[in-house]
């Protein structure tokens, strides 16, 4: 690496003094360049969503329209429609479904990740690396491969359609994520001031709770989010496991399409509608996001 | 002069022998004690995992080997493993096999190219910068049923797309009359749904990257500047090898989450037109067909395929983390 630039150095530098001024601006123009096409790529990336919203906001002739209007005029009717009003299934259902599942999931992952997690970065059981691994190859077990099982249980068990079967394998499925980050987290709470806490005579709860939590907080909310994204957005499980009372959101939408026909407008605002929370949570967890996709291995 | 102090203490134990076993004898109970009580906050994430998750895949093992339709309850016997004969010669299974590694393929290479470069565009600061991220990011966000479906009917939709109806009033400002207007899905079906995945995933691709570019040492970033390396240099022989592992952590994660993608061959084609990956077919083969031991077999030929990735994946992510380890 070094070896590059070595024969280079003493060449390279010293005429470059006189042209220092012109040398700037050069650069300076460059990156300004770069940074507008920064821009342009962003919008032209980003158009299909863009477009999506635009869509949501117009009638449904002018949503159909070919060429496609920019200068529509902007309505309201497609959320009016999604949310009831014209008679359709109200997405309420669904939507607490969602929510109700991705919380709880999220709230029980929590529970289970943190001491895990514990035990895994602040006091290290043995072989700790070993169980790291373990929590991760459960991720790469693919879903569908456990899926039949799992319906054929619930069948007989009477879960199916019962939106608590899947908050139990929402919380299997964000579990290993959710130790792998917190694990990278609480590694980063320094080791005296819970042992502070212990000689002080601390519990293991009131340790977690009153002196780890405060200082893991960031990145718990960080966890958090990411579980309630990857849980809001799952479909498979949804889809083979619920029916009429336990409908998802995601669930929800796919029979939206097919069973009223098409109506782009208010198929883009129902595509909004579910899609907002996650987007919130997102881009509210921005720079914690690489960390918990890349199951805390990118720091 | 040191270990011979050192030593003093130690021989007269090791000589008497008595008092350190029965000092250990006493102390094992409670190291064990100890051992369990750092276990205990660990096991019930352990237990509870390999309860929901363990438990069922060595179910799908067992009814592999089943010949079993819920159609047909009463004709269940034990077929050995001639589900798994019939997973590699039935045309359907194969072919989705095929589909899944092209896919799976395409999908993380373009958007690993893609992502690689976006990652760079946005690694200098200009005007904006957070906000053009949260624009890139934006596709990986949106719920992936939402984002097929907008594929479906707000761009490839041969009617009113806006892929077509772009290039409709694109041509139109040429004054051409009838512009060829395609039908994506049904002309090119595993490109449409190819372009979705990468339109979806080349963010994730680039926000690993973009953390790998930050984590650059400045320094040498800053030494490669002074000795007067062109960007290219730098590029080519100090920010691609420290890229590489991330570039291996992108492929690698990226690999095991579209491999798994069912969303959006299930929106976009429902399987048809030869898109249908293995666990779109796995689901059909089970939901539809009610052929429980052959979706099994399959499942469990997924499982193999996924853990040689797998294996690969957990090296490359152990190697990042002892890495951290280290630095710890």
């Amino acid at each position: 690496m070094s070896t590059l630039s070595v024969p280079q150095t003493a060449a390279a530098t010293r005429p470059r003094v006189d042209k220092y001024a012109p040398a700037a601006r050069r650069a300076r123009r460059r990156s300004a360049g770069l940074g507008l096409l920064a821009w342009i790529v962003g919008i032209v990336f980003c158009l299909p969503a863009l477009w999506m919203l635009l869509t949501s906001f117009h009638s449904e002739p002018d949503a159909a329209t070919n060429p496609p209007s920019l200068t529509a005029p902007l309505t309201l009717d497609s959320y009016r429609v999604f949310f009831g009003e014209g008679g359709g299934a109200s997405p309420w259902p669904p939507l607490i479904n969602s929510l109700m599942a991705s919380l709880f999931s999220t709230l029980f992952v929590l529970v289970l990740a943190l001491p895990a997690a514990y035990a895994l970065s602040i006091k290290r059981v043995e072989k700790w690396t070993d169980v790291m691994f373990f929590f991760l190859s459960t991720k790469m077990l693919p879903v569908v491969a456990g899926l039949l099982p799992v319906y054929l249980f619930a069948k007989n068990a009477g879960m199916l359609d019962n939106i608590w079967l899947l908050v139990i394998l929402y919380t299997s499925m964000n579990l290993p994520i959710a130790v792998w980050m917190m694990q990278s987290f609480l590694a980063d709470v320094p080791v005296s001031i819970i042992e502070a806490a212990q000689v002080d005579g601390a519990r293991l709860p009131t340790v977690l709770l009153r002196v780890v939590a405060p200082v893991a907080a960031p990145g718990i909310a960080a966890t958090s989010l990411i579980c309630f994204i990857f849980s809001w957005n799952e479909l498979l499980f949804a889809r083979v496991l619920t029916g009429v009372t336990a409908q998802t959101a995601p669930v929800f939408l796919t029979s939206f399409v097919t069973s009223q026909g098409l109506f782009l407008a208010q198929l883009c605002a129902a595509s909004v509608v579910v899609s907002l929370p996650v987007l919130a949570a997102g881009f509210a967890a921005q720079d914690k996001l690489v960390q918990g996709l890349s199951l805390g291995a990118v720091k | 002069m040191s270990t011979s102090v050192s030593t003093a203490p130690q021989s007269p134990a090791d000589v008497s022998g008595a008092p350190a076993p029965r000092r250990a004898g006493g102390g094992a109970p409670g190291r064990r004690a100890r051992a369990w009580a750092t276990r205990a906050p660990l096991l019930p994430a352990l237990i509870f995992l390999i309860a929901v998750t363990q438990l069922p895949f060595v179910a799908t093992l067992v009814i592999s080997l089943f010949d079993w339709n819920s159609l047909a309850p009463d004709d269940r016997a034990f077929a050995g493993l001639s589900n798994y004969g019939e997973v590699f010669t039935d045309a359907r299974l194969r072919e989705s096999v095929f589909t899944t590694v092209l896919l799976t393929g395409t999908v993380v290479v373009v958007s690993v190219v893609l992502g690689l470069l976006l990652a760079l565009l946005l690694d200098r600061k200009f005007f904006g910068r957070g906000f053009v991220r949260t624009l890139l990011i934006t596709p990986f966000l949106l719920v992936p049923v939402s984002a097929a479906l907008m594929w479906k009917h707000v761009l490839y939709n041969p009617e009113y797309g806006l892929l077509n109806g772009g290039w409709a009033w694109f041509t139109g400002l040429f004054g051409v009359e009838n512009p060829g207007q395609p039908d994506w899905i049904s002309d090119m079906p595993l490109i449409a749904v190819e372009t979705a995945l990468v339109w979806q995933w080349t963010p994730f691709m680039m926000l690993i990257l973009l953390a790998g570019l930050q984590s650059r040492p400045a320094e040498i970033m800053e030494a490669a500047k002074l000795d007067g390396a062109t960007a290219w240099q730098t590029f080519r022989h100090l920010t691609l090898p420290h890229l590489r592992r991330y570039l291996e952590l992108g492929i690698l994660l990226g690999s095991i989450y579209i491999v798994q993608n069912f969303d959006a061959v299930f929106t976009l084609t429902s399987g048809g037109l030869g898109t249908a990956n293995l666990p779109y077919t796995i689901y059909q083969t089970f939901y539809q067909a009610h052929e429980y031991g052959l979706a099994s077999a399959a499942g469990v030929v997924v499982v193999i395929g996924t853990i040689a990735i797998a294996t690969f994946a957990l090296r490359v992510v152990s190697s990042l983390f002892s890495e951290e380890a280290n630095r710890a």
